[in-house]
């Protein structure tokens, strides 16, 4: 791009780091006080951030990836002001949006109207300029016989229209938006959509943190790769989101080889459990024997015994006697959102495996692991099994029923 | 075009503090405290009514035990009023200062999500109290009115009084509710220090009953005590015990002004020290 360079810059980040001190025990109270006067230390630093140096010019749809706690969270933290760099120096040009979520301040004792004027207000608007922007507002949420029902009785996909609706009218020249699209259902989707469409046309400068591919790489042109609190990649988006896969393959290729070799148990943490797994014919019904070509769909239940936030549930599909795994995909690889769960509750996944899987025995061996994918919650190597017969050609791992063309060449 | 600002992080706070008075933050303040008024009475039949009925059922407990039983006060003509003034004074300045010190944590999910200057979450907090001082004080006029006394002139200094205690309050409260971000330990030991100050302040007893002249000084270089004895002098009775009276000079008032001063000063410089930080540390 020959003209990136000529933009002026809305945003400059030079050389920024953010030091987190974590006193040592969680404990915090007049003890460590005391403590911290008589000798130094007692605090842990964690770099959340080290050095890093980015710049945005005016009108860049910008994206900003990581895996969860790389720092990307921070830095943006960092450029909406709610927090001071320890070093380094932040440059704005052009007014910001202030808020990096949408509904701050919702409170759920109060109606729909009266969140709109809290909101509205904490976002910088007069009570006079949020009368005359109540009715679009109300529109565009599609709320309008909930406006004096208190919020605590809205589904939370009405909450994120209306602090969708909100938050768009804030004016700006530079807009911050954190994993906006965590919830809403697909209609409200492709309202961010249009807006987001809307921004780009308007030649805005927006800031998009997220884990979703597919939306950095419709709406973004840049972007930057932040990994451990360092950029990694930074330039156009698809190079960056390129980079990303890789870190992220990277992290799971070498954790369960470790794991292996560490242990045998089945049931490793007491965070959650998995059960009743199964494999499915097309009909949804309990099937072990199926017939080769036949879709296979695996399906398994977790249940948590403790609050879990955003975990990774996946699988892997081994072939007896074959070392390497047949086949693994995850909520992460696949791009599937989880939130957070509470103890008792549970979820159940169903995925179809892929088609062509030869004749023979299969080990189904779901898994749950945490948000960065570091430590296993459970994981259940042959949880189930299944088998395919009835391949016309049972020679090799897997099986085709593709046509094959020959053609002369003249 | 974009009009070009640089701004550098560190100094946004000393930019607001220029702005305090902003269309935008008085925008924000008020319904900030609209909001807390809405729902600390929520789902309560009589609502707003309670922020004068508390003081009022007080008032009516204090007034049996201590005019009643043990006849303090006999000295004082409209005693039940001067203690009453007393109440509605002294809840001010604790509840300005019991509100604010949990403000800040209390606000946590906000300060961590929007850019807003920190100090309007403390005022909005001394603006409740304030609020429901002034419906208080409705109270005492009432009772003042009932009881027929003869309200000297010298009333025109009863909103200087009241500025000065509320500045040494919120001057506490800036300090309090930076400080607890950091050491819970402090909303234990500020109830400990208001509980003390309780009775070190001559709100159920006429400052009189204390005969030591050291200890009347030390009593009233607390600028709640010293508000509270030139209020019921200037709204109650003449027959109070000020701190001009105490130190033979109106100079003496000088001492409570200069630590009100201080604590505000201190409160607001650590207070902006902290801001910074609340949203990693809360």
């Amino acid at each position: 791009m020959a003209d990136q360079a000529d933009k002026p810059s809305a945003i400059k980040v030079k050389n920024v780091t953010k030091i987190f001190r974590l006193p040592q025990e969680r404990h915090r109270g007049l003890k460590q006080l005391f403590l911290h006067l008589f000798r130094k230390g007692g605090y842990e630093e964690q770099y959340a951030l080290k050095g890093v140096s980015l710049e945005i010019k005016q009108g860049d749809f910008f994206g900003i990836v990581g895996r969860n706690g790389s720092g990307k969270s921070t830095l943006l933290k960092l450029l909406a002001g709610i927090y001071t760099p320890t070093q380094g120096r932040i440059n704005v040009v052009g007014k910001l949006t202030p808020f990096i979520e949408l509904g701050v301040g919702f409170n759920p004792e109060l109606t729909g109207r009266e969140n709109v004027f809290l909101n509205g207000a904490l976002l910088g608007f007069s009570h006079k300029e949020m009368e005359g922007m109540y009715e679009d507002i109300v529109d565009f949420a599609e709320l309008e016989r909930f406006m004096d029902q208190k919020l605590k009785n809205y589904s939370s996909g009405m909450q994120v229209r209306l602090a969708f609706s909100i938050a768009i009218r804030a004016q700006s020249d530079i807009l911050l938006l954190d994993e906006v699209l965590a919830v809403g259902d697909a209609a409200f989707q492709q309202k961010c959509y249009d807006y987001f469409h809307e921004l780009k046309k308007k030649k805005l400068t927006v800031i998009l943190v997220s884990h979703d591919r597919g939306v950095l790489e419709r709406f973004c042109g840049r972007g930057v790769l932040i990994d451990k609190g360092r950029v990694v990649s930074s330039g156009p988006i698809r190079k960056v989101l390129k980079e990303y896969s890789k870190v992220v393959l990277d992290e799971l290729d070498q954790e369960p080889r470790k794991e292996k070799e560490t242990t045998k148990s089945e049931v490793l943490t007491s965070f959650a459990e998995i059960n009743k797994t199964r494999t499915l014919d097309k009909k949804g019904e309990t099937q072990k024997k199926f017939t080769f070509a036949e879709p296979v769909t695996a399906e398994f239940t977790v249940v948590m015994k403790q609050t879990i936030v955003n975990p990774i549930i996946g699988l892997t599909v081994w072939q007896k006697n074959v070392d390497k795994p047949l086949f693994a995909t995850n909520t992460l690889i696949a791009g599937t959102r989880t939130t957070t769960y509470k103890a008792g509750e549970s979820v159940v996944l169903r995925t179809r495996l892929p088609a062509g899987m030869n004749d023979g025995e299969y080990y189904v061996e779901p898994a749950i692991a945490n948000e960065s994918g570091t430590v296993f919650y459970d994981r259940r190597p042959k949880a189930a099994t299944f088998f395919v017969n009835g391949s016309s050609n049972p020679y090799s791992i897997l099986a085709t029923e593709e046509k094959i063309t020959i053609s002369v060449e003249k | 075009m974009l009009k070009a600002v640089s701004v550098r992080y560190n100094e946004w706070l000393d930019m607001v503090m220029k702005h305090l008075v902003s269309k935008k933050n008085r925008a924000l303040l008020r319904e900030l405290v609209v909001t807390d008024f809405k729902l600390r009475y929520q789902g309560s039949v009589l609502g707003y009514a309670w922020s004068l009925l508390k003081p009022l059922f007080l008032f009516l407990i204090m007034y049996i035990v201590f005019v009643r039983f043990l006849r303090l006060g006999d000295s004082i003509p409209h005693f039940p009023i001067y203690l009453l003034l007393g109440i509605v004074m002294w809840s001010f300045f604790t509840e300005t200062t019991n509100q604010s010190l949990t403000s800040i944590v209390d606000r946590g999910d906000i300060i961590r999500k929007i850019r807003i200057p920190r100090w309007i979450i403390v005022l909005t907090s001394s603006t409740s109290a304030l609020i429901n001082f002034l419906l208080n004080m409705v109270a005492v006029v009432v009772f003042l009115v009932i009881n027929g006394v003869d309200v000297s002139p010298y009333v025109i200094w009863f909103p200087i009084i009241v500025a000065q205690l509320y500045l040494f309050a919120l001057g506490m409260s800036f300090f309090l509710s930076a400080f607890y971000v950091k050491y819970r330990d402090i909303n234990h030991i500020w109830e400990i220090v208001i509980q003390g100050l309780f009775y070190l302040t001559p709100i159920l007893y006429p400052l009189t009953l204390i005969t030591n002249e050291t200890l009347q000084k030390v009593i009233l270089i607390n600028p709640a005590a010293q508000a509270i004895q030139d209020a019921r002098n200037v709204l109650v009775t003449k027959d109070t015990l000020t701190i001009a009276e105490v130190f033979g000079s109106p100079m003496g008032r000088l001492i409570p002004l200069g630590i009100t001063i201080v604590v505000f000063i201190i409160g607001v410089l650590y207070f902006k020290k902290e801001a910074k930080y609340f949203a990693e540390n809360i």
